[in-house]
């Protein structure tokens, strides 16, 4: 019996996506933000999460995709680390997705590399394709910028 | 053998402390012998520990313990006396049974050390008359008083069995005892109880003082993650009734209003108590000093008197963390560095004994630690050529240093005065890193020597790291938290005053604060917001001017807006932006939203106030940089355009010539003149800071010749205004390339020249060529 593994799901731009749903925290509602002058483009501005300090990160920016229309507010998925815990600004939430290692497939050479190494792989399932997010990739190249 | 956790946990824990009161004990019982009372107190503190390892079958602890608590036993009865060989077996003793502690905490077992050599040695410190009562009975035998509760029987089957390395005596007990019943050292269970009455009254202490008990019963130890988990609780709690209060001015239920009041007031207690439950004395880390200064005064065959006043100001537990190595370092250098010899002291007529004094207490809200030797201070003449030898600066530098700013090196990296590097101080942990580690926790150093008298160490540091007071400022429609900490004034300039009161070098603004001239830095600027619009109208124009510290500097932070002082929590930011140094956190404020706290160090750095002194010192040669330099410098005045006046210390000035202007060739690109059989290449001061050669009229060239190691340049420059004798003060850091920044001179804001810059900046192999030559 392969092994299944469940993923958070959410939309960005054409992409579907997935996360670990046992990397995922909480999924919020837009937040009030305040802006971090001088940080690199992906990062939004910091949350207050019930006390905890969680800084936002813009998903779009950080895979390079065009922004958000304005009339469609963000949704914040937060992302446990070894840090702390951080929220990707994403389109839409989906549903969390039982998905099995049969249907995993790496992230063909074609798609490029800067994207590529920000995803763990991609699992075929119907109707699109679910690339799952490697989280600590998405946040380290913030802390690089 | 099997332990409870629990048990094990406690055990380790009140072992600790008790080790900790020991090492006190001690050092203070060496220095007044007759104090039998202390004897009494470490003689309960080592039973307890036996008692107890032998409950939890630590054989090898039990019978260290043991071997101890035979000559306490004698001591306390005035069988004994106690002599510096005694104290160090038994201090011996307090280590050997720290290691097996460890070793019990990490791996459950007492570990392969073996301390049998230790045992005999105690055994060997009883009068031969006694040596009968050397022999113990196996220790499980021995009875625990009324206050270790603890049945003896499970212990004694294991202990028994396993035979103690100091069971290797084997003669029991029993007989022993006989020749010396009111010692009782290894006696039957009433031993404790059966010696009050023999001993003199002095050692009979109050029932209620037995060991430990009036402590556990006052208070309970717990959990540091649990006091941080509360911490943040509270602090959750702060904002939920901020929150609340804000909510009530809306309703105006006047029976709501009544709760939400209560609420506040419980919760500002509620805060005030748990932050007082990470509070801890500064004693907790002076308890090892007495220790660790009677070890390293034996070492260095020294007389050492340590005080301590003060070891109850209290401390956030973190900052205690934080300066707990550090301070170890600056007493062992006392000792090891600071206090001389007893030949040498009284030689110099001072008392043999040297004096250390450790001093805490609290001020303007934070807390002072004076560290302070009556020893040889630190010889800045020595200091400085040290540091000439180690390459911490250029001789020519530290001639022109002030001893003050000489003896204030020995924080320089790679600094270390040590003639030889002993095994005391000098590891490579210089003080260095003792200043890095007090300004890591928004604290600061200063150093104070006189020679032949003594040197005395100030450290300054905040209370606490977790709530710290702070002002909340406004920019760009944001607020920013400024620690209290580097906040010097307020300064509000309105109307036209506001204009004519900043002025410009180099573009860089400088504000006249009661004739000092304080470097401004835009906030908004400095964190790359947009230019803000400026009121065309005089009468709207407002300055905030937050004046802040930085390491030795002086800035003036110019924001939107000034609101109000609070007590913010500090929370640490993501790894996603802690690049940004000008922040040193984050908080919430009472709205619930985020607000930025400032590092005014980053800040600093960012806008350039604070170059890296020591960059800039070797790119300027030998011009005196510093901000103290007490001594007067004799500078050349000269001016370039309009009224730009700029400064260059004489020493760096070879000769004033004027050349007529026909006399002026052309080598390649550059003007050169024919002086003394040479070709001296001019650079035009002017063209080299502004871009444009400098406005001459027909009369002759004024030319500044500067010379170093055979090789001339001439500075063309417009006119030379005068020679002055004054301190140099650089107020003002570099604000554009070839200066070094601005000085008062003259009572006038002058700039001052970096002749190697500017002829870097014309020729830049000027200083290779002739570094090879």
């Amino acid at each position: 019996m392969a092994h299944a593994r469940q993923l958070c799901t959410f939309y960005l731009h054409d992409l579907y996506l997935g996360v670990d749903v046992t990397r995922v925290q909480e999924v919020i509602r837009v937040q009030p933000m305040t802006r971090v002058p001088l940080a690199s483009r992906e990062v939004r501005g910091l949350i207050n999460l019930r006390g905890q300090i969680v800084t936002a990160l813009e998903l779009r920016e950080r895979l390079g995709f065009p922004p958000r229309p304005e009339d469609r507010p963000p949704m914040n998925v937060v992302v446990r680390t070894a840090d702390a815990s951080v929220a990707f600004l994403v389109d839409e939430i989906g549903d969390v997705v039982e998905v099995a290692d049969e249907s995993f497939e790496r992230v063909p050479e074609t798609v490029p590399l800067a994207m590529r190494e920000m995803f763990q792989g991609i699992y075929k399932v119907t109707p699109r394709l679910l690339l799952v997010l490697d989280p600590e990739r998405a946040i380290a190249s913030a802390s690089d910028a | 053998m099997m332990v409870e956790d629990d048990i094990l946990k406690e055990f380790l824990a009140e072992s600790r402390e008790n080790l900790d009161a020991l090492d006190r004990e001690f050092v203070a019982l060496e220095s007044d012998p007759s104090a039998r009372h202390r004897i009494a107190t470490i003689f309960r503190a080592v039973h307890t520990i036996k008692g107890t390892s032998g409950f939890l079958g630590f054989h090898k602890l039990e019978a260290l313990t043991h071997a101890g608590e035979n000559v306490l036993s004698l001591l306390r009865d005035g069988r004994l006396a106690l002599t510096p060989e005694m104290t160090t077996a038994l201090l011996a003793m307090v280590d050997g049974v720290r290691a097996i502690l460890s070793a019990v905490e990490q791996t459950q077992a007492e570990g392969a050390q073996d301390f049998t050599a230790l045992a005999t040695t105690l055994n060997a410190l009883l009068p031969p008359e006694l040596a009968p009562q050397r022999a113990p009975q196996p220790t499980g035998f021995v009875s625990f008083d009324d206050e270790a509760p603890a049945a003896p029987a499970p212990a004694a089957p294991a202990a028994a069995a396993a035979p103690t390395p100091h069971a290797a005596s084997p003669a029991p007990a029993a007989p022993a005892s006989e020749a010396m019943r009111p010692a009782a050292i290894t006696g039957p269970a009433p031993a404790l109880n059966t010696v009050a009455p023999h001993a003199s009254p002095n050692t009979i202490e109050p029932p209620s003082d037995a060991h430990g008990t009036t402590s556990s019963e006052s208070s309970v130890r717990v959990d540091v993650v649990l006091l941080d988990k509360l911490m943040n609780l509270v602090g959750e709690l702060v904002l939920a009734r901020n929150q609340i209060l804000q909510l009530r001015a809306q309703t105006g239920d006047t029976a709501f209003a009544g709760t939400s009041q209560r609420l506040n007031l419980i919760t500002t207690e509620l805060q005030e108590g748990v932050m007082k439950t990470r509070m801890q004395p500064i004693g907790n880390v002076w308890n090892k000093f007495p220790r660790v200064v009677r070890d390293l005064a034996r070492q260095c065959h020294k007389q050492v008197r340590l005080d301590m006043e003060g070891a109850e100001t209290e401390l956030d537990r973190t900052i205690i963390e934080a300066i707990k190595d550090p301070l170890t370092h600056v007493v062992r250098n006392a000792i090891d560095h600071g206090i001389e010899s007893p030949d040498e002291r009284a030689a110099k007529g001072k008392n043999p004994t040297g004096r250390l004094s450790l001093r805490a207490f609290h001020e303007g809200g934070r807390v002072n630690i004076v560290i302070a030797d009556d020893g040889a201070g630190i010889d800045p003449e020595r200091v400085r050529q040290t540091a000439i030898r180690k390459g911490v600066v250029t001789a020519e530098r530290a001639a022109r240093m002030s001893d003050r700013e000489a003896v204030a090196l020995v924080f320089a990296p790679g600094f270390s005065t040590a003639a030889q590097v002993t095994n005391l101080s000098g590891r490579g942990v210089g003080m260095d890193v003792v200043k890095t580690n007090i300004e890591k926790i928004g604290g600061n150093v200063e150093i104070e020597s006189h020679p032949g008298q003594g040197m005395t160490l100030k450290i300054r540091i905040p209370l606490t790291l977790a709530i710290v007071p702070a002002l909340i400022i406004t920019d760009g429609g944001e607020r920013y938290a400024i620690p209290q900490v580097s906040l010097v004034e307020l300064v509000r300039v309105e109307g036209a005053a506001a204009r004519a009161n900043v002025e410009y070098i180099q573009g860089a603004p400088l504000y006249r604060l009661r004739g000092n001239l304080l470097p401004l830095v835009y906030l908004h600027r400095a964190l790359g917001e947009p230019e803000r619009a400026v009121p065309a109208n005089d009468d709207e124009r407002v300055l905030n001017i937050v004046v802040v510290q930085a390491d030795e500097h002086q800035f003036g932070l110019v924001v939107d807006g000034v609101s109000d002082t609070e007590e913010i929590v500090v929370k640490p930011l993501g790894k996603e932006i802690k690049g940004v140094t000008l922040f040193a956190g984050a908080t919430i404020m009472g709205d619930g939203r985020v607000a930025l706290i400032l590092d005014v160090m980053g800040l600093a750095q960012r806008a350039g106030v604070l170059t890296n002194a020591r960059d800039r010192e070797r790119a300027s040669g030998r011009v005196a940089s510093q901000s103290q330099a007490d001594d007067k410098t004799t500078m050349l005045l000269f001016q370039v355009e309009g009224d730009g006046r700029i400064a260059l210390p004489l020493s760096m000035v070879a000769r004033l010539e004027e050349f007529p202007r026909e006399r002026v060739e052309r080598a390649g690109r550059r003007s050169v003149v024919q002086y003394r059989n040479e070709i001296l290449p001019l650079i035009d001061v002017c063209q080299a800071l502004h871009g444009e050669p400098t406005a001459v009229g027909d009369g002759p060239l004024q030319v500044v010749v500067y010379a170093e190691e055979g090789r001339s340049v001439g500075l063309v420059v417009q006119r030379i205004l005068d020679i002055v004798h004054e301190p140099l003060v650089l107020k003002q850091r570099a604000t554009a390339p070839g200066l070094l920044g601005a000085a008062t001179i003259q009572g006038r804001v002058t700039d001052v020249l970096d002749v190697h810059g500017v002829i870097r900046s014309i020729d830049p192999t000027f200083f290779d060529r002739q570094s090879a030559a």
